[in-house]
């Protein structure tokens, strides 16, 4: 099964790493990625660019609203995600547990994880209604 | 050819449909279909027992049946559903005789449903919701009136969370070694918010209501059966120091009697004696964990045989330990308590108006309560009467209301002379 995992990143913690404190949490993170992906479990992933290039796209007064910065304006921020492949929930949870961001991440980095959701029934059903 | 098969069964539910329940959840891997297969199997026990006679092992024919009675309505569903046929089909696949199966398989589904139902992952609420129905096998109804929310709420809370364990496939099984005392955890603080819930409400006099106190117990006995950790043993035996003082602990009437006021006659000996003996166990592995330490603390009280007697000063010491790994104003408070048994009012005082300075514990009564007490104690009447009056205004239990009202009275006939 499919595990969506949203890495979160105090900015404010994030601003006041040494480069060095930097170096190593960069160092341990693409190692362990490289363990995930030889290992079977890596099943996609992006670091993502700063929250202040980010785009919002919304619905407003009948067309496209588009404004600057991130959906939420908070101080943890999504800094990666990653699709991660294991058998359940405990699985996931053991494999991201070892994620070295957690450990050298001053406290300001923190992990979501969110099952994907199957969707083969919906899009059957949207099939069929495209039938008749 | 039986006469009394329905009581037969009846005492194999009480006893064994826990086991079987789990068993089945981990053979169909769904709680539902768990519960309609295990009831499904007590109805035919009832007609095919009759007839056939009573099998040589009644709980594994009973998980059996549960099993291929699911199978079947999963074969009947699957008509319609091609997922579900290949679903049927891989449970037939994975067969193991149940009746195979030895004791130690056994208590293990009882922990996995245990630690599936307090996964931490599930939040407080659901986690004790689940335990509650799951593991105890109480109503959804009586769940709701132990806790004062509508039956409609508690079944949802269920739903949810047996929702949540299906579709992020959070697995049915036992933690591995090292993730134990993480995972424990849950399981303790889930089975110490019901024994609180019921400390606290049991003086309510509604008889109606489940007793959670001995819910928690039972709880606590079985997970430090099937788990005889540390602090497994010392949450047990802090339960059973709690629960020795019932008696003492209340007037016929529901009054509140503080612990140095309670005819400690009244206390449980048997339970003290069986409390002893764990916290003896908690303290076998260093350090100590937190509940191996307030269970030694309630040990002190226990062993004290009035309440002059108290040592004082060691229980002020376990406070201190318990601070260093639960830091919180409610355990300093605590702990300027037995300071001011051990070193007077004056050094109690002191503590207890350093930690409301910092505000921490403005809103919390109890604190105020101590503060009016250590006041009294050194004549200071007028701040007594203060701190008693802000403490009734926060206070929320009926006798713990009057227990102030009373406290407050007692002060205004000592006054008087003034």
């Amino acid at each position: 099964m499919k595990y969506i995992c949203l890495g979160y990143m105090n900015e404010e913690v994030w601003e006041t790493l040494s480069e060095s404190d930097r170096n190593t949490f960069m160092d341990a993170c693409f190692a362990y990625d490289d363990e995930l992906r030889k290992n079977g479990h890596f099943a996609g992933g992006e670091g993502l660019q700063d929250a202040r290039n980010a785009a919002t796209l919304r619905w407003r007064n009948g067309k496209v609203s588009v404004t600057d910065g991130p959906f939420a304006e908070t101080k943890e921020q999504i800094g990666g995600i990653m699709v991660l492949e294991a058998t359940d929930l405990n699985h996931a949870i053991r494999l991201l547990s070892k994620h070295p961001s957690l450990q050298f991440g001053h406290g300001g980095s923190s992990w979501e994880i969110r099952p994907a959701a199957d969707l083969t029934a919906l899009v059957e059903a949207s099939k069929d209604r495209g039938k008749r | 050819m039986t006469p009394h098969l329905p009581q037969l069964l009846g005492e194999i539910y009480r006893n064994e449909s826990r086991l079987i329940f789990a068993a089945l959840v981990r053979l169909l891997g769904d709680f539902d279909l768990a519960e309609d297969a295990m009831h499904d199997a007590f109805k035919t026990a009832l007609e095919q027992w009759r007839k056939k006679g009573i099998p040589s092992n009644p709980r594994a024919w009973l998980v059996s049946t549960g099993r291929f009675k699911a199978i079947d309505l999963i074969r009947r569903q699957s008509k319609f559903d091609p997922l579900q046929a290949v679903h049927a089909e891989q449970m037939v696949a994975e067969t193991v005789d149940p009746s195979s199966q030895v004791d130690k398989a056994i208590e293990d589904d009882m922990l996995r449903l245990i630690f599936t139902c307090c996964h931490p992952a599930l939040s407080l609420d659901a986690r004790t919701a689940m335990t509650m129905r799951e593991v105890c096998d109480l109503t959804t109804e009586a769940i709701a009136s132990a806790f004062l929310v509508t039956p409609a709420t508690m079944a949802q809370r269920i739903v949810r969370a047996k929702a949540k364990i299906r579709e992020a496939k959070i697995p049915f099984e036992v933690p591995p070694e090292h993730e134990l005392p993480d995972r424990m955890d849950a399981v303790l603080q889930v089975i110490y918010l019901v024994f609180n819930e019921g400390y606290y409400t049991s003086s309510g006099g509604s008889a109606i209501r489940v007793d959670l106190s001995s819910e928690a117990i039972r709880l606590g006995r079985l997970l430090h059966t099937l788990l005889p950790e540390p602090e497994a043993a010392g949450l047990l035996g802090l339960m059973l120091l709690h629960e020795s003082r019932r008696s003492a602990r209340t007037t016929p009437t529901g009054d509140l009697i503080l612990l140095e006021d309670q005819n400690r006659s009244l206390w449980d000996r048997h339970l003290i004696a069986e409390g002893l003996s764990l916290v003896a166990h908690a303290f076998s592995s260093k350090p100590a964990g937190p509940y191996a330490l307030q269970a030694a603390i309630a040990a002190l009280h226990a062993e004290a045989a009035h309440s002059d007697a108290t040592d004082w000063a060691q229980i002020a010491g376990l406070y201190g330990l318990l601070l260093r790994i639960h830091p919180s104003p409610i355990i300093e408070l605590n702990r300027a308590i037995a300071i001011a048994m051990h070193k007077g009012p004056e050094a109690g005082l002191r503590q207890i108006d350093a930690i409301l300075e910092r505000g921490e514990l403005n809103s919390y009564h109890l604190a105020h309560s101590a503060r009016a007490e250590l006041c009294r104690k050194l004549g200071q009447i007028a701040d007594a009467r203060a701190s008693w009056e802000r403490a009734l205004a926060l206070a929320q239990q009926d006798p713990e209301r009057r227990f102030i009202e009373r406290k407050l009275s007692e002060l205004g006939a000592a006054s008087y002379p003034d």
